[in-house]
């Protein structure tokens, strides 16, 4: 058997994923999650918290709460029925940063932990910042309030 | 009831973008940590055009949760940092509006790995 035709042969019968029923999930766990973040951003601003505070608090406690659920375990068996509903929101960018670095404390705390923390977090950040600094450039060469 | 409305916002848009995410991973061979590099530069990008903006002011949390919303803080940061201090907001500006998110995840994931014993293998 070739390798075409063993591809051909795995890809028919491998589980089909289903997926209007893995949207509707991640439509109503992604939306939660940001529905919840709304409503905290409500509390922190009805406790009176400035708005630009509560827009990092907000995130933040976020990250906390996934942190915490990432570390009593009990995070994948919710991402595993939420796909991109948890993936997307910043959960999973916290998850993404607490999981490895749990998996790797084992290997050492500089070597382990330190390197695998940023398995995912450093590529995030990396793209993001490369993405800033060429958006400052172009603004800064179109004189600040020009085109963009 | 104002209330009620910003959540019902916040709810459709992040929902939205989840969904698009669940669609790119289904239909495509992106990994996750490849749909987590594309939102921020795609949230980068969408601000630097003038786009994100307005979406942040309609959803709220909505908008910025998802991790379109950190590209979101990345971008309006080095605007911020320009506007205040020139062009050298282009290399400060990014990771200061960042700064929190970053700081949160890693003193967490620091503190959390300690704690906790690590998963079993399963």
């Amino acid at each position: 058997m070739n390798k075409r035709t063993y591809k051909d042969y795995a890809s028919a019968r491998a589980a089909k994923s289903d997926t209007p029923k893995n949207c509707l999930f991640a439509f109503l766990v992604g939306g939660g999650i940001c529905a919840f973040a709304e409503a905290i951003k409500a509390g922190y601003l009805a406790l009176g918290t400035e708005k630009e505070t509560a827009a990092i608090l907000v995130p933040c406690t976020l990250i906390l709460l996934t942190a915490i659920l990432t570390g009593l375990d009990l995070f994948d068996g919710i991402a595993k029925h939420a796909g991109a509903g948890t993936l997307v929101p910043i959960t999973g960018f916290a998850n993404a940063v607490v999981s490895p670095a749990m998996d790797s404390r084992k290997e050492g705390l500089v070597p382990g932990l330190g390197v695998r923390i940023f398995s995912v977090a450093g590529p995030v950040i990396l793209y993001g910042t490369l993405a800033s600094v060429l958006y400052g450039t172009v603004y800064c060469l179109c004189g600040a309030g020009g085109a963009i | 009831m104002t209330l009620l409305l910003s959540l019902l916002k916040a709810f459709a848009v992040g929902g939205l973008l989840c969904v698009i995410a669940q669609l790119l991973i289904d239909k495509t061979a992106l990994t996750p940590a490849r749909i987590l590099v594309s939102y921020v530069v795609a949230g980068v990008l969408l601000t630097a055009v003038g786009l994100y903006g307005p979406l942040v002011d309609f959803a709220g949390c909505g908008a910025t949760t998802p991790l379109t919303g950190f590209g979101y803080c990345l971008a309006e940061g080095v605007k911020k940092a320009i506007a205040e201090k020139g062009p050298i907001g282009i290399l400060t500006g990014g990771l200061s509006g960042t700064a929190g998110g970053i700081t949160a995840a890693l003193t967490a994931g620091w503190l959390i790995a300690m704690i906790f014993p690590a998963k079993p293998k399963k």
